[in-house]
């Protein structure tokens, strides 16, 4: 039996205390480091507000310390920033936990308001600090940002996505690049040679990267103007059978430890194609020279037209924080009346098109070469869903692709089933 | 029978892991209480006098009994204090983060909740029959049922061979137990990322691929190649070496509790060690720590969430999508809560169902 019941055996010696202490002040930092926020921007003025503000990790060097750096010049409030990590979903899905309690942020970007958060009464109208310069802004780049009319986030960058593709081994292997989805499929295999292979479109065969991609590309759409769901039609189907198809061409990377909006597949000699983002172009320069071209994903069928997506992330302001007004007069001191600002964000670290014209206009980066020819597509080829279209219908959307592609499913069958549910979501949405 | 829900279990299974670690559990505090209080009242029994006693001495005795009695108060106070400062964070703990959160799920499920969390109307029993009716959540159940089928007495064949194998070792048999029980301090996600990444990735460099390689193989794309279903591999090995270390160690504590006389009168009654021993006497001993390994088992086998989020991800997450995962899209994305608090407690019930079921067969809890 146990002849020693006290709970300590010894009395609470120096080092003790101290090896106790110190646990407990590391177990403190651990958790704090658990809310995956740190602190900064600027020293607290007490008389001023204080707001506080979240952004998603972004990869490229200096972008953390370029946020801190506009939180620090604002002048008229106490700004902190929160950098918060995360991959796919997880940055959103903690600014919508965020948003239902007590503490949420008071200013954050996210790539796009829902209607619920609008019915729920969680988002702040921003028309008042947009509506002298909305002219200023592609219609298209408003358009998932617009909910009954009311404009609920100001445009900070706009994200588009293209095909880059490597010269030197396009050349070796003597052919031009792709201008068909056709051609796209032949010249991903005629590219694969040994280890190396033709594109890289993630490691889920494309699903995550090109669902919506080519359905605009067939010359289909989601979500229609007037609020019909319209993508199961055979255009679309065909264009996803032809995913299936470039996938079992044996054209294409299957795997790479980053997905595809990270170039390091391309830039590493894995895949002589990949699809990316625009934001990704310092880092292939840096990388491969010259060495490499743009195009856009090339058109699907007869009807088809080369797409991209009109994609980015945009700065909104919760209605339940404590500075409402005060967060707005800093939104619209970032991403409207700031044009250092907004061309350093643009284009001093990845590369993003500046959504407001006018200042698109100045940012000399994208002026020429293959920066050009991207700004170009996006003004052309750039598509956006409505917010109508909301994260349900996306899932629904994406288990139609992945049951197309990896589990063989018929893609009429599948696509108007999917249909069928993104209709139900969509009447709760409109009631 | 004992009712046993299923995050209650998760808590049991913190509690086999600091029993079985640091050996510190709350039967453990109660046991000390019982043992404090018993022996404070040996050390305050009043000394029996042998002779008759006068009255100043029947006075000077009533003082001293009365001076023992809030001693002894003092003192239960005291262990309760101790008692309750291990057991009321706990208790506190509990309610908080998950009898509030179920009930309050629970209440979700019959509500009307986009991206809000007070229910914004009834809807009765809608949510449910929707999602009854979802083929991607019944697809998502079947598969983790064939999945737990599968995984459950895996896992529970191997940590019982590796408990038997370590507890056999004649030397360095602390430090073979630590080996084997590391894995469990390491995080689902980071052990996923180095499966995904590193160990199973499907371009050439990947560790798997590369041995395929020297042996004139071709690579593998190991996670989104749907047929063969590789995939099965990466989730199940990362799976087992996460898990093994735990149940392991609840297999050799109940060995170590298996007393030596019963092998002693065994083999002096002429049986074989071996199986015969193993067969006749160390299975039937471990039967609490099978059942518990069992029930443990099933219950994290329908809460597989980690290594599937983080492994399967984009167009790969239909080929294994644990129930979980969907409805943290549907909670967690599309903030459609009242929808995902009915999955959530469809799969409740589940896991309830199947405890049930097993403490049935099993006799969980029962009385020896």
């Amino acid at each position: 039996m146990a002849q020693d019941q006290r709970l300590f055996t010894t009395p609470l010696s120096r080092r003790r205390f101290l090896q106790y202490t110190g646990s407990m002040t590391l177990g403190g930092t651990i958790l704090a480091a658990c809310a995956g926020t740190s602190g900064g921007g600027t020293t607290s003025n007490p008389s001023l507000p204080t707001l506080q503000q979240w952004y998603h990790q972004y990869g490229e060097t200096g972008t953390h310390e370029a946020v801190l750096r506009y939180a620090k010049q604002y002048s008229k409030a106490n700004v902190k920033v929160s950098w918060v990590p995360g991959t796919g979903n997880e940055y959103p899905n903690k600014v919508h936990a965020a948003l239902l309690g007590s503490n949420a942020p008071d200013v954050f970007e996210l790539q796009n308001p829902t209607v619920d958060q609008v019915k729920a009464g969680l988002i702040e109208p921003l028309d008042d600090i947009i509506a002298s310069v909305k002219s200023d802004f592609n219609p298209v780049a408003l358009k998932p940002l617009t909910i009954n009319g009311k404009v609920y986030a100001i445009k900070m960058i706009n994200d588009m996505g293209m095909i880059y593709y490597r010269k030197s081994l396009l050349q070796k292997a003597g052919v031009q690049p792709p201008t068909t989805m056709d051609e796209l499929i032949t010249v991903s295999k005629k590219l694969s040679k040994g280890s190396v292979k033709g594109l890289y479109i993630g490691p889920d065969g494309g699903v995550n990267a090109l669902s919506y991609i080519l359905g605009w590309a067939a010359g289909g759409d989601f979500i229609s103007d007037d609020n019909k769901i319209v993508f199961n039609n055979d255009n679309v189907a065909t264009a996803y059978e032809k995913l299936r198809e470039l996938n079992a061409s044996g054209g294409v990377l299957p795997d790479a430890p980053t997905f595809w909006w990270d170039p390091s597949a391309f830039t590493q000699g894995l895949s002589a194609m990949q699809w990316c983002g625009l934001w990704a172009m310092p880092g292939i320069t840096k990388a491969l020279g010259d060495d490499f071209g743009v195009i856009p994903f090339p058109a699907v069928g007869t009807q088809g037209k080369p797409a991209t997506f009109f994609g980015g992330w945009a700065e909104m302001v919760a209605a339940k924080g404590k500075n409402v007004a005060a967060a707005k007069e800093y939104v619209k001191y970032l991403w409207i009346d700031n044009s250092n600002i907004q061309i350093d964000w643009n284009v001093g670290y990845g590369f993003h098109v500046p959504p407001r014209l006018s200042i698109a206009a100045q940012a000399s980066k994208l002026k020429s070469g293959p920066a050009a020819q991207a700004v170009g597509y996006l003004n052309q080829y750039g598509h956006a869903t409505p917010p109508l279209w909301d994260a349900a219908m996306d899932t629904t959307l994406t288990d139609a692709v992945s049951n197309i592609l990896k589990n063989g499913a018929n893609p009429m069958t599948a696509l108007n089933r999917a249909a069928d549910k993104c209709n139900t979501e969509l009447q709760t949405l409109l009631s | 029978m004992q009712w046993v829900f299923p995050i209650p279990m998760r808590m049991l299974r913190m509690h086999f892991m600091v029993h079985a670690t640091v050996g510190l559990d709350i039967r453990y505090v109660f046991k000390i209480r019982a043992n404090v209080q018993t022996y404070i009242l040996r050390k305050d029994e009043p000394m029996k006098s042998v002779g008759t006693t006068t009255p100043a001495e029947m006075l000077d005795l009533r003082e001293e009994n009365q001076k023992s009695v809030q001693r002894v108060r003092r003192q239960s106070l005291k262990t309760a204090l101790i008692f309750w400062s291990f057991v009321g964070p706990m208790i506190i703990g509990l309610t908080v983060f998950f009898y509030i959160p179920i009930l309050w799920s629970l209440i979700l499920s019959f509500a009307d909740a986009r991206a809000t969390l007070t229910p914004a109307g009834w809807v009765g029993l809608g949510n449910y029959r929707a999602m009854l009716g979802d083929p991607e959540f019944i697809r998502a159940l079947v598969t983790f049922t064939i999945f737990a089928a599968f995984i459950v007495p895996t896992t529970l064949l191997s940590a019982l061979g590796l408990a038997l194998l370590v507890n056999s070792v004649k030397f360095a048999q602390g430090f073979f137990r630590s080996v084997f029980f590391l894995p469990t301090a390491c995080s689902y996600v980071l052990a996923s990322i180095v499966w995904k990444m590193s160990i199973f990735n499907g371009s050439s460099f990947g560790l798997a691929n590369t041995v395929r390689h020297t042996v004139g193989l071709d690579p593998i794309s190991w996670i989104s190649s749907p047929n063969p279903p590789w995939y099965w591999l990466v989730l199940v090995t990362v799976r087992l070496w996460l898990q093994l270390g735990i149940y392991m160690i609840i297999f050799i504590a109940g060995l170590q509790e298996i007393p030596r006389e019963l092998y002693e009168a065994a083999l002096v009654d002429g049986a074989r060690r071996g199986w015969q021993t193993f067969r006749h006497i160390t299975f039937p001993m471990l039967r609490n720590a099978t059942i518990a390994v069992l029930l443990l088992n099933v219950i994290a086998a329908f809460q597989a969430f980690d290594e599937f989020f983080n492994i399967m991800s984009g167009g790969n997450q239909i080929l294994a999508r644990p129930p979980l995962v969907y409805l943290y899209n549907i909670a967690l994305s599309d903030q459609n809560y009242g929808y995902g608090s009915a999955g959530a407690i469809i799969l409740t019930v589940i896991i309830v169902i199947f405890t049930l079921i097993q403490g049935r067969f099993l006799g969980f809890g029962r009385s020896e």
